[in-house]
């Protein structure tokens, strides 16, 4: 009944997983997009932390730090972006951004 | 140590079963809502993994900051969310495909690690034990010194993020009359008052 290292990594890659498929299902709402990737940087806190505690190592949860900050300016400037498109054309669906037909 | 599997298996299942309903609901404040879920629940992962400090971050950092930012501007768009959920089965066979090849990757993987014999001998700083000194001190006595680069860095890129974030949405509207001081000031009396001679039973016309 011990809980491991490959527990916690476990729960990471389901949460990775989850991620990437929330990004595939919810092709058409960014906001969404945005929750997923998220969910993907939690997975990859976790997993950095799991390896930090399991193996003794304090640099880990450093790193899971810059990653949190990076996470967080990440959602900021996302939805920045998403409320001035939206402030433009009035909508936030995904195929209509298509303003630099690239 | 059977309390701790208990509290494993509690907030794991509890931070998946939200990240499924983040991705399925379909309000996205629901969604918003069991992302706040999510996060509190890792936040359970990381203290049963002793690292509290980042624990009370998550929760101060996401579910006070990011997760109200989220909140806000799901209310604040004034969108047809229905409109945008059409396609959500069309996309779920390749989706479904996608996810299992990735979760089967990982799980494959996560089936054959092994620790290295070397690893253990590279570590860069040890964590001191819990009785000497708490995760947040000693979190601090590397952040602070060694890893001084990379804090300033965090610093630098929130403070990139916060200048873009205003630049991206301030928008200057000329119809707001703004107070303006210097113009107030340079007022003489030549140009605020004029002094017309009325002459009875005319007035100003």
């Amino acid at each position: 009944m011990t809980i491991g290292l490959g527990h916690y990594l476990s729960v990471a890659a389901i949460l990775f997983t989850l991620g990437v498929l929330g990004i595939f299902l919810n092709r058409k709402n960014v906001i969404v997009i945005l929750m997923s990737i998220e969910l993907i940087l939690l997975s990859v806190n976790i997993n950095l932390v799991a390896f930090s505690s399991l193996l003794g190592d304090i640099v880990g949860q450093v790193y899971a730090l810059i990653v949190l900050t990076v996470a967080a300016a990440e959602a900021a400037i996302g939805l920045a972006i998403l409320v001035a498109y939206f402030r433009n054309r009035g909508s936030i669906a995904v195929e209509d951004i298509n303003l630099m037909k690239g | 140590m059977i309390i701790n599997a208990i509290f494993f298996y509690l907030f794991a299942g509890i931070t998946v079963a939200s990240a499924v309903m983040v991705i399925a609901s379909k309000n996205p404040v629901h969604s918003v809502l069991f992302l706040i879920l999510a996060f509190v629940n890792a936040a359970g992962l990381f203290v049963l993994l002793g690292a509290e400090f980042l624990a009370m971050i998550l929760i101060v950092v996401y579910v006070g900051a990011v997760a109200v930012l989220f909140l806000f501007v799901v209310m604040m768009l004034d969108v047809d969310f229905a409109e945008l959920r059409q396609g959500f089965l069309n996309y779920l066979p390749v989706g479904a495909l996608v996810g299992a090849v990735l979760l089967a990757e990982l799980l494959i993987v996560l089936g054959a690690w092994v620790i290295g014999p070397d690893v253990l001998k590279g570590i860069a700083s040890p964590i001191p034990p819990a009785s000497e000194i708490n995760n947040t001190q000693a979190l601090g006595l590397v952040l602070y010194t060694r890893y001084v680069y990379f804090f300033q860095a965090a610093g630098v890129i929130l403070l990139v993020a916060m200048i873009g974030a205003i630049v991206l949405t301030l928008q200057h509207r000329p119809s707001v009359r703004r107070q303006n001081i210097a113009v107030q000031v340079a007022r003489r009396r030549s140009t605020a008052i004029e002094v017309v001679k009325v002459k009875s039973g005319q007035g100003l016309s």
